[in-house]
């Protein structure tokens, strides 16, 4: 598995040959409290980068999930659809979103190292 | 306009509160803990709010002052025992609810608690009735708090003594620190508990109390869960101008002898609603699974013509599952009845259902 990449928008990209795998990061769920719902993609669904792919909802307000790499939807992750609460205890790790092919692995390359999203945020702060 | 702030601003930012922009406050959405834990804590043990941005309107005056406030206040103000706290609302013309409140009898009159982002605008339509022998005035002098949730007595009774003798929708007089306190038992998240009126200068000193007997705060987010699990309505989106009590289920707040005579404002128009009844109606509504209903969803029948619109929905962490309410045409406002609901273009399943989501534990 390869280093975690990182979107403008706070998702988090990791590689394993031709699978990416997407979630959200610990900065965006502390940003948007408690999460309530989710609501994941269905395998063979095609998504461009930055394109909505993914809902997440706290109980102040529902929130788009964009992917940041294009391709096809190979798996949602249910067991965050069942129990949205644990994206709040394991946002990097367990609570993935989705596992996408991916179409052209240069899109990963653009996005963000841990380094530079740690600075993004800090400049960014909502 | 400047951005308002309560006493205890800086008590909510060392708190670690997340502020947000509300009826030109900036006030406390959640703390460190978060919306659920906050709401859940306050349901099983207790929680204080700070709603020091609602307006306290005090007025004073002879027995002609609850004459005047029944051309817009739809309660029985004539008869109203001191101390006794009835919740109603102020009516346009049209009988649209300008505000919704709680007024209380006091020694010298009445004081009204106004929504924040109404009370400016209430306080120059209850104006229009009163004559030179009636005094008003809001005070920004005093806080607000709420204290909330089953513990709520037995931690106050400690501080004050007395309050436990106070039954729901009553108040008092009671010394704090060498200062007057008025407390009520009452709140907006049903559950048993207070609203303590308090000097600026003394709320700290209430609040440490509470801290040091393990009572945490509660932001606007878990007070707006709360009370839609206990089917209360939040003036600006359950209610409005255009609505008026009989649509909004809230026929019970009208008088019985108001009913009967009228002589309020909007009375013509809301007698014959409550003789013909209305079109529509607010209902609870509980969706299916767990997608959230949330604030201007339609609503359609089971056919798919539409029926209504969802005015509150969110998460009720002690239901542990959506919950909404909405105003729906009164032939699908059966409790029971299987509506769609359309959220992000995809029509969910839910229905009709009773109010409050969420039972209630008041001391009567």
């Amino acid at each position: 598995m390869s280093e975690k990449k990182f979107s403008k928008k706070h998702e988090w990209v990791s590689l394993d040959g031709e699978t990416a795998t997407v979630g959200i990061t610990k900065h965006a769920t502390e940003m948007l409290g408690d999460i309530v719902f989710v609501e994941v993609p269905e395998p063979g669904k095609s998504v461009e980068k930055d394109g909505q792919a993914a809902v997440v909802e706290s109980t102040k307000a529902a929130s788009d999930v964009y992917s940041p790499i294009s391709g096809e939807i190979l798996e949602g992750n249910k067991s965050i659809v069942d129990d949205p609460g644990n994206v709040n205890s394991d946002p990097e790790g367990e609570s993935w979103f989705f596992k996408i092919k991916v179409k052209d692995k240069s899109e990963f390359d653009t996005l963000m190292n841990k380094a530079d999203y740690d600075k993004f945020c800090a400049e960014n702060p909502s | 306009m400047e951005v308002q702030k309560t006493a205890l601003y800086n008590y909510h930012k060392n708190l670690g509160a997340k502020f947000v922009s509300f009826a030109g406050y900036e006030m406390p959405i959640q703390y460190k803990d978060g919306i659920v834990k906050e709401h859940i804590s306050t349901r099983s043990y207790a929680g204080f709010f700070d709603v020091s941005h609602m307006g306290q309107f005090f007025l004073e005056g002879d027995e002609t002052l609850a004459g005047a406030l029944e051309k817009i206040i739809p309660a029985d103000l004539k008869s109203l025992k001191l101390n006794h706290s009835k919740y109603s609302f102020l009516l346009n013309n049209d009988g649209g609810i300008i505000d919704d409140l709680i007024i209380t009898k006091t020694s010298k009159g009445f004081c009204i608690i106004l929504n924040a982002a109404c009370k400016e605008n209430d306080v120059k339509q209850i104006e229009k009735f009163l004559n030179n022998d009636h005094k008003y005035f809001l005070n920004n002098d005093l806080s607000l708090i709420a204290l909330q949730g089953p513990k709520a007595v037995e931690i106050l009774e400690k501080l004050v003594p007395g309050v436990s003798n106070l039954k729901f929708m009553t108040g008092d007089n009671f010394k704090f620190d060498n200062e007057n306190l008025y407390i009520t038992r009452s709140g907006y998240t049903g559950e048993d508990g207070f609203e303590i009126s308090i000097p600026n200068n003394k709320v700290e000193k209430l609040i440490s109390f509470f801290k040091e007997n393990k009572v945490n705060a509660v932001g606007l987010g878990a007070r707006d869960t709360l009370r839609l699990e206990a089917g209360l309505c939040l003036y600006g989106h359950d209610l409005n101008e255009k609505i008026n009590p009989i649509e909004a289920n809230l026929k019970w707040a009208i008088a019985k002898r108001r009913r009967e005579e009228g002589g309020f404002n909007g009375w013509d128009v809301i007698k014959k609603l409550i003789e013909n009844g209305s079109e529509k109606k607010r209902v609870g509504i509980l969706p299916e699974g767990r997608v959230i209903a949330r604030e201007n969803t339609k609503i359609f029948s089971e056919s798919g013509e539409e029926i209504g619109l969802i005015t509150s929905g969110t998460f009720g962490p002690s239901v542990n599952a959506p919950v909404a309410m909405g105003y729906i045409n009164t032939k699908y406002a059966e409790i029971g009845t299987k509506i769609q609901l359309e959220v992000r273009g995809k029509k969910h399943g839910g229905k009709v259902s009773e109010l409050p989501f969420f039972k209630k534990s008041y001391v009567k």
